[in-house]
């Protein structure tokens, strides 16, 4: 029966979401209070409906009911319990019931914490996400059904692709739909906004939370989706510029575009028409990036099924939703008022100059990712854009990006002053000086770039750190006044500083990882010992091991420094018989912030086996300095208080250049 | 609780999402901008107050956000005017909507949709169900469940392999016999037994890899007679008839008298053109050709003896299309049309053989393995 009530149940959130699509919009149109305020009631309804259906197919997961097509292809009874959960998204089309589910729950959240919206702006984004909503609903019962059913059960499941059998399905997919889906509602609102002909400094400071929630979903979703690769594909590798990984760079990079322009529109009712075109290309970015896993354009790991109609249908929602938006945005944005003027050097000017870089970036993502595709849907040619490409376009991009950060913090409003901000970053820069000489004197002349690379982690997380004493005159007024602008400092200014140290520690958890990483790859026999940066791995031979749906054959190894053991590895081959697939676990050994990788290879003829040994300094920085920038947003996200920007009033006219 | 009623309560909780906002007669309760701009006021003066900012700007700043508020207090004024609460028909319609359009869609989409008379089937109560339920897959399932979790039981891939081999999944017996042989070690009849699935999973021809497994084991044991016989095939099948007939005519001689597999062998070495030894007692229980036939097919030429198969496959198909429930008729039918090289005609074969029995479920999933065997689906 529990299968049939999740099915009911989403067939009633389509049929409410239709209602909801249409009423609140027309009620907004005429002003009537009662329409508008349908679009709560049926927002929340609806949130409950879909979780009874997730609710439903997970317990069809969790008892192994076999009656149910998509859980008989994609469980096993003998599946560790954790795994039953998480197999519910490890596939077509429960992923796409839990993306509905995500965006059901943030249709929800606006019915319920909007209550200081006006109520037309309230309904009309609603009644924007029902739209989403809907179309994905029927994209579901249409095409990616997961209740259908098998009128004879079989007696044991095809079993979950036993790459997605790890603890990362459990984060990495919830995590990034969180993000993707996070940014229809910066999208609803930008749409409302436009239908409603009128955007004004208020919609920044009511779509930023939004944004910011979904910005902070994201960061963490494809910084633990890079950990989850780093450990499970075997390579070592932490980014590899993969088109599905680009597919949810794109969004993060127009998302934290649109945090950015946001705070300058809330400001200084400035960037209007700039900021919602953001938000519109944000959500429209990660609709591409769905469409571009989904569709079985690009076959890897995150393809779960390649069937041509789906993707057309996906294609369909593209098409509309992103030629439907900016549509409106072409009819409606000449409309808009334009906002305040202002002058280059100016915290504005540092933002729009922050714009400016991370849309280029996220254009060369973009073309990278779909150029190759392009070539080969009409041409035929394949053409491979690598790691070679983005490495060479996006560091000259992000290099200038990262070292105007500390500025543009320090930067007043309106009208700033370069020397005294320079001034003041004096010590940063010392720091970031020390670094580099550091670098050079440890590692040579040779790795002059990456000394220099370090050199600017440190400049943009002490830049961030002296944005702090300056705010609390640290070191100018007595300690105890510090200390108490320390406590009465917007939590938003915290969450600048630990968001923008992030990007510092991650870059130097990046440019330590890839240029003093060594390697080994070598066939060792038993007892052997293998010696990589100091470290001393000594093979104890293998061990035959049954898990509960699989055998494995782990090798045994003692990693020893100077002589004293500091821990055991144990990597191995995992065999899924349901599949006949196996899969390499990698055993990992965290020495500080760095690690020591080993991944099995195959056992030669001689009884011997060969190993991949790594030696990844710091490279826990990476996902280190993406959880600070995470937790600066949440740092932000807890700032009730409004803040405004004290504009300068300006005694003579700069030169002044107009605003987007 | 019924199913019905569950859908029904569900079906009530969504219209009453509909309908209840639509019964408020209460005014307009949404939040606005004023309040974004009031609190970015208070923002200011308590920046100043705290001498974080300075008076000039403070008070330029002020200014600005006086006039945002200005601004959104004349427009929500206007607003307050427009939206008295419109005409209570439009109310009504939404109302209706609710009421009629979302149940009748609901219940239309999930009857066309959905499978309401399909009970949930969770493992527990399979596992219960399966205990009484003794068919082939439940059985094969246990076995497989058992070797999953004790892969080095050589009894449990013997016991399942030759049902694999019925069932058609001659690929699985392959695996089976080999690792059996891995577990257990090898002897003759293990041997004999891979190379036996390994000739299936070739439709039938011994393939290389199943002629190694044959003489492993007649190294084994020079009189395997399993293996004896498929060498035999095997020779036939090389084109080397002569070889094939002195193989089973020599096992035919050492036969004790009421041998189960003479009559096979018998059937196979008539086939090549040998006489069997005291063929009238190893006569095949099938009705196939005479011993007059056969001796008449001695004397003849390859073009005539041809024509006699023809005749006889065609007598077989004339006597099916009188009496269709024998499957072991289809079964012989269908190999003697692809021995022929008359793939079309096997395939036609097939078609009927489905057809006529089409009503004997137990039948019909012979004859879908058979087809299957020999590649003649799809």
């Amino acid at each position: 029966m529990t299968p049939e009530v999740g099915h009911y149940a989403l067939v009633l959130a389509l049929g409410l979401s239709l209602i909801q699509a249409l009423v609140p919009l027309y009620g907004a149109q005429t002003r009537d209070v009662a329409l508008m305020r349908l679009g709560t009631s049926t927002a929340i309804m609806q949130c409950v409906f879909v979780a009874i259906s997730f609710g439903a197919l997970m317990t069809a997961y969790v008892t192994s009911d076999f009656s149910v097509a998509n859980v008989f292809e994609n469980s096993h009874s003998t599946m560790p319990l954790i795994y039953k959960f998480t197999s519910v998204w490890g596939n077509h089309e429960g992923s796409m019931l839990l993306w509905v589910l995500i965006l059901a729950v943030f249709g929800a959240a606006v019915a319920v914490f909007g209550a200081n919206l006006p109520t037309a702006l309230k309904a009309n984004v609603l009644a924007v996400q029902a739209w989403i909503a809907c179309s994905f609903y029927l994209f579901i019962l249409l095409t990616s059904n997961p209740f259908q059913r098998l009128a004879r059960a079989p007696i044991e499941g095809r079993d979950l692709n036993p790459i997605l059998q790890d603890i990362g399905l459990a984060i990495h997919p919830p995590l990034l739909y969180l993000g993707y889906v996070g940014f229809s509602i910066a999208f609803s609102f930008a749409l409302a906004a436009l239908i409603e002909g009128r955007i004004d400094a208020a919609w920044a400071r009511w779509v930023r939370p939004w944004t910011l929630t979904a910005w902070m979903f994201l960061t963490v979703g494809i910084s633990m989706g890079s950990y989850w690769a780093y450990y499970e594909l075997g390579w070592g590798g932490f980014w590899f510029w993969d088109p599905v990984e680009n597919a949810s760079l794109m969004p993060w990079l127009a998302g934290t575009a649109l945090l950015h322009s946001a705070v300058v529109m809330e400001k200084r009712n400035a960037l209007k028409v700039w900021t919602i075109l953001l938000a519109i290309l944000a959500f429209s970015l990660s609709l591409i990036g769905t469409f571009l896993v989904r569709s079985g354009v690009l076959t890897s790991v995150h393809t779960f099924a390649t069937d041509p109609s789906r993707g057309v249908f996906i294609l369909c929602i593209l098409i509309f939703f992103i030629g439907g938006g900016l549509g409106l945005f072409a009819w409606r944005a000449p409309l808009l008022r334009q906002g305040g003027i202002f002058a280059p050097i100016s915290r504005e000017g540092a933002l729009v100059f922050n714009n400016l870089f991370l849309t280029i970036a996220c254009l060369t993502v973009f073309v990278g990712t779909l150029y190759p595709l392009a070539l080969e849907s009409l041409t035929g040619e394949k053409i491979s854009v690598g790691a070679p490409f983005f490495n060479l376009t996006f560091a000259p991009l992000f290099i200038p990006l990262m070292f105007a950060m500390p500025f543009g913090t320090l930067l007043a409003w309106k009208r700033g002053d370069i020397y005294g901000v320079t001034q003041r970053l004096m010590a940063a820069f010392g720091v970031g000086i020390v670094a580099v000489a550091a670098a050079l004197a440890v590692a040579g002349v040779q790795h002059v770039l990456a000394a220099f690379g370090i050199g600017l982690g440190f400049f943009v997380i002490f830049g961030a750190v002296i944005d702090l004493t300056e705010r609390v005159a640290l070191f100018r007024r007595p300690l105890g006044t510090s200390l108490s602008r320390a406590v009465g400092l917007p939590r938003s200014a915290w969450g600048t500083a630990a968001a923008h140290a992030g990007v510092g520690v991650t870059l130097i958890g990046i440019v330590c990882a890839s240029t003093w990483g060594t390697e080994r790859i070598v066939a060792v026999k038993d007892g052997q010992t293998v010696s990589l940066s100091g470290y001393d791995l000594t093979f104890d031979g293998m061990v035959q091991r049954q898990g509960p749906n699989f055998r494995e054959l782990a090798g045994r190894f003692t990693v020893s420094e100077n002589g004293q053991v500091v821990g055991a590895l144990s990597p191995s081959k995992r065999t899924f018989s349901a599949r006949s697939m196996s899969t390499n676990e990698a055993a990992l050994l965290s020495r500080g912030f760095s690690q020591l990788y080993l991944s099995l290879g195959d056992a030669n003829a001689d009884g011997s086996l060969a190993i991949r040994f790594y030696y990844k300094p710091l490279v826990l920085l990476i996902w280190i300095g993406t959880l600070i920038m995470a937790f600066g947003g949440i740092l932000s996200l807890s700032d009730r208080r409004l803040r405004v920007g004290a504009p300068k009033p300006a005694k003579v006219k700069p030169t002044l250049q107009p605003a987007g | 609780m019924s199913l019905w009623f569950v859908f029904a309560l569900m079906t009530a909780a969504a219209i009453f999402a509909v309908l209840w906002p639509l019964g408020r007669r209460s005014a307009a309760e949404g939040g606005s901008d004023l309040e974004v701009y009031r609190d970015q006021l208070e923002e200011i003066a308590r920046d100043r107050a705290e001498g974080r900012i300075g008076a000039a700007e403070a008070d330029a700043a002020r200014i600005e956000v006086s006039r945002r508020l200005i601004a959104a207090a004349d427009a929500a004024e206007s607003e307050a005017q427009r939206s008295e609460g419109g005409p209570v028909w439009r109310r009504r319609v939404a109302a209706i909507v609710g009421l009629v359009l979302l149940p009748i869609g609901a219940s239309v989409a999930y009857l066309a949709l959905g499978s309401p008379q399909l009970p949930g089937q969770p493992l527990a109560e399979r596992r219960a169900a399966a205990q009484q339920d003794n068919s082939i897959d439940t059985l094969i399932a246990r076995v497989e469940a058992h070797l999953e979790k004790n892969p080095n039981d050589a009894r449990g891939y013997e016991v399942v392999a030759p049902v694999y081999l019925r069932m058609g999944r001659f690929a699985d017996a392959v695996n089976a016999r080999r690792k059996a042989i891995a577990l257990a070690g090898e002897n003759a009849q293990r041997q004999a037994d891979l190379g036996e699935a390994l000739a299936a999973l070739g439709n039938g021809v011994i393939t290389a890899d199943a002629k190694a497994a044959f003489e492993r084991a007649l190294e084994l044991d020079r009189n395997d007679l399993k293996s004896l016989y498929f060498i035999g095939l095997a020779a036939e099948q090389d084109g080397d008839r002569k070889k094939a007939a002195a193989i089973w005519m020599s096992m035919l001689k050492d036969a004790p008298a009421d041998a189960p597999w003479a009559p096979m062998v018998g059937e196979a070495l008539t086939r090549v053109g040998g006489v069997p030894p005291k063929l009238a007692e190893v006569a095949p229980a099938q009705p196939g050709p005479s011993a007059d036939d056969i001796a008449a097919a001695g004397q003849m030429s390859e073009q005539d003896r041809s024509e006699m198969v023809r005749g006889m496959v065609a007598r077989l198909a004339d006597r099916l299309s009188q009496d269709s429930g024998d499957v072991a008729g289809w079964q012989r039918l269908m190999r003697a049309y692809m021995v022929m090289g008359d793939r079309d005609k096997a395939k036609g074969a097939a078609g009927d053989a489905r057809k006529a029995l089409a009503a004997d479920p137990d039948k019909l999933r012979q004859i879908d393995e058979t087809i299957k065997s020999m590649g003649l689906d799809g």
